[in-house]
């Protein structure tokens, strides 16, 4: 800083100015946050009262005192576990569909895709009447097919199913990013296999599947950070119920913030989330060498 | 065709007469028949997506004494246009979408300033130190908004923001890591001599990023604005922490606010829904490219 040629100087003056939005957010707005809410995460804070040290006390009555934690924990990590997985399964199977150079692709694409830019609100508003066990119109199918109705949301044991039925409508979102996935990979990889003798079904599962596993896994890292962010639509539609079936981890943390105004508590629900969030990403980052396939370069 | 056509005739220049059995086993006919499986699995898929839609455009308009019969009716005997008015006037709707407008545009304009410079800042200038504060920015995409999430709640509350739109608009000229790095990337495409001879005349930085940068990456400040419009249309989490009177909420919260009250006026919720979810669906239908082109890009879904 001291002995910079004149150039160099001002190209690291320039450059800071140009930043210095960023930086000056940086600073407020993910720095100190962070650091304060680690802090908070030791405290006892209602808002009204500035914040008192309590050690460890909310992490230990967290896991040991306050059975919604963990029940809010395996809720978001069933809804997971679930939702994923049929989450790429479903996008993919669709891009795979729709990369066939078929007519009318692009009207495919846009109803696949439009349940996606609908507003979390609306979308739960307008499921909740889908899902009515009298008059929704799922039910309505069914009885017509001479099946029974299905409880959803009014029962603990479908209002998860519920949701991540729901969740699947927005699939289109990630079937685009597939499609473009497939539509970079290069024509030569198939004519090989066509030489090869290779049928449709030994195409998708040796040159397809492989070449598209880096989009997967750009796409499941990403949905990791939202799972355990999934909030609005379960806020709206079962408000955590019934029987606590769809407290998930946000929602809980939402209410001990908001409602009931435990910053200190909530702090320390957040910094568990982060750690949660920050391990599983590194585990499918660990495990990414074992199936994600990076076009013969060893990284 | 004059003569009698066996499957062995070749005829120069002709294609060949093909047997029944070449027909449903060539190559051709495996992939036609492949196309017509692909086409059902899709007609049925796209169906059950459209289906909602469907549903909801056809309840908003039903009238009242045919939302609760079984089997259901699917077109409505008669189409009652004044669900609409009536589900407008029933809350301010109107005062919904000018909040919702004003936060979406704001935040775009804001974000786009913010962002550009940050990124021109991050690619065209070489200054000591510039690729470890990147380092940092990719690092903090990857941070859950719930760690931020209170910290950042009291900070708006010591400064007597709660209540007002402040916190849901300011912020945005701090720009957002994804967008700068996805800028950035673009203006790493463009070729440095460009920015150098304008340097040469003379230019300062400031000029060549307004007058050289801007003017050549109008495509993609049209996804971040596109995007962050997007996202500020769709946001609920935000409005409902720091908003508080009815004549501040936005669409998202409205329509909450509608389900809360009249929980079982169907037919005028979902007219409700629809006019909360009309105007990005024509958007989305102007700027399909963008859009398509957008998700792409940056692997976010929209």
């Amino acid at each position: 800083m001291l002995r910079m040629r004149p150039s160099v100087r001002r190209d690291l003056r320039n450059g800071l100015l140009f930043i210095s939005p960023w930086l000056v957010g940086l600073i407020v707005f993910t720095i100190y946050p962070i650091l304060a809410s680690f802090y908070f995460s030791f405290t006892d804070y209602s808002v009204l009262k500035s914040p008192r040290w309590v050690g460890l006390e909310n992490y230990v009555h967290l896991f040991t005192n306050d059975a919604l934690f963990p029940k809010s924990l395996t809720n978001t990590l069933y809804y997971a576990a679930i939702a994923l997985p049929l989450g790429i399964v479903g996008s993919v199977a669709l891009a795979l569909l729709l990369n066939k150079k078929i007519t009318g692709m692009s009207i495919y694409r846009t109803i696949f895709y439009l349940p996606n830019i609908v507003p979390a609100v609306a979308m739960s508003v307008l499921w909740i009447w889908l899902l009515n066990p009298n008059y929704g119109l799922f039910n309505s199918i069914l009885k017509g097919l001479g099946l029974p109705g299905i409880p959803w949301l009014t029962s603990p044991t479908w209002s998860k199913p519920s949701l991540i039925l729901m969740g699947l409508w927005g699939i289109g979102g990630s079937m685009v990013i597939y499609l473009a996935g497939l539509q970079d990979i290069p024509d030569h990889l198939y004519e090989a296999a066509d030489l090869d003798g290779a049928n449709s079904w030994q195409k998708t599962r040796n040159v397809t599947l492989p070449m598209l596993t880096p989009t997967i896994f750009f796409n499941l890292i990403m949905s990791l950070v939202g799972v355990f962010s999934y909030f609005t639509q379960a806020f709206i539609m079962t408000n955590g119920g019934p029987i606590d079936s769809t407290l998930f981890y946000m929602l809980y943390l939402y209410r001990n913030a908001f409602i009931y105004f435990k910053m200190g508590y909530a702090s320390a629900m957040a910094w568990i989330l982060f750690v949660i969030v920050v391990s599983l990403t590194l585990v499918v980052f660990r495990s990414s060498g074992r199936w994600v396939y990076y076009g013969g370069s060893s990284n | 065709m004059a003569a009698p056509a066996t499957s062995e005739t070749v005829r120069p220049g002709r294609p060949r007469q093909r047997s029944l059995r070449e027909m449903l086993t060539g190559k051709k006919a495996m992939r036609r028949l492949d196309h017509a499986l692909s086409h059902l699995a899709l007609i049925a898929f796209g169906l059950a997506f459209f289906l909602p839609f469907y549903w909801l455009v056809s309840t908003s308009v039903k009238p009242n004494t045919e939302l609760f019969l079984l089997p259901p009716k699917w077109i409505p005997s008669q189409f009652v246009w004044e669900n609409y008015p009536r589900a407008w006037n029933y809350l301010p709707f109107a005062t919904f979408f000018k909040n919702t407008l004003y936060i979406a545009g704001f935040n775009v304009v804001a974000t786009i300033i913010s962002c550009t410079l940050t990124a021109y800042g991050f690619s065209r200038i070489r200054w000591p130190g510039r690729d470890t504060l990147f380092m940092v920015l990719i690092a903090t995409i990857m941070i859950p908004y719930q760690v931020t999430l209170i910290p950042t709640f009291l900070i708006f509350k010591w400064v007597g923001w709660l209540g007002t739109f402040n916190p849901l608009t300011w912020p945005a000229f701090t720009g957002s890591a994804f967008y700068i790095f996805l800028l950035r990337q673009f203006y790493m495409t463009i070729p440095l001599e460009l920015s150098e001879a304008a340097k040469m005349d003379g230019a300062s930085e400031l000029r060549v990023f307004a007058q050289v940068m801007l003017p050549l990456t109008r495509p993609a400040m049209a996804t971040v604005a596109l995007f962050t419009f997007l996202s500020n249309w769709q946001d609920f989490l935000g409005p409902l922490i720091y908003l508080s009177r009815e004549d501040q909420y936005t669409i998202s919260l409205g329509l909450r606010g509608f389900l809360n009250r009249f929980g079982a006026n169907w037919e005028l919720l979902m007219a409700g829904t629809t006019i909360t979810v009309l105007p990005i669906v024509i958007l989305f239908f102007f700027t399909q490219r963008t859009f398509i082109q957008g998700v792409t890009l940056t692997g976010i879904k929209g």
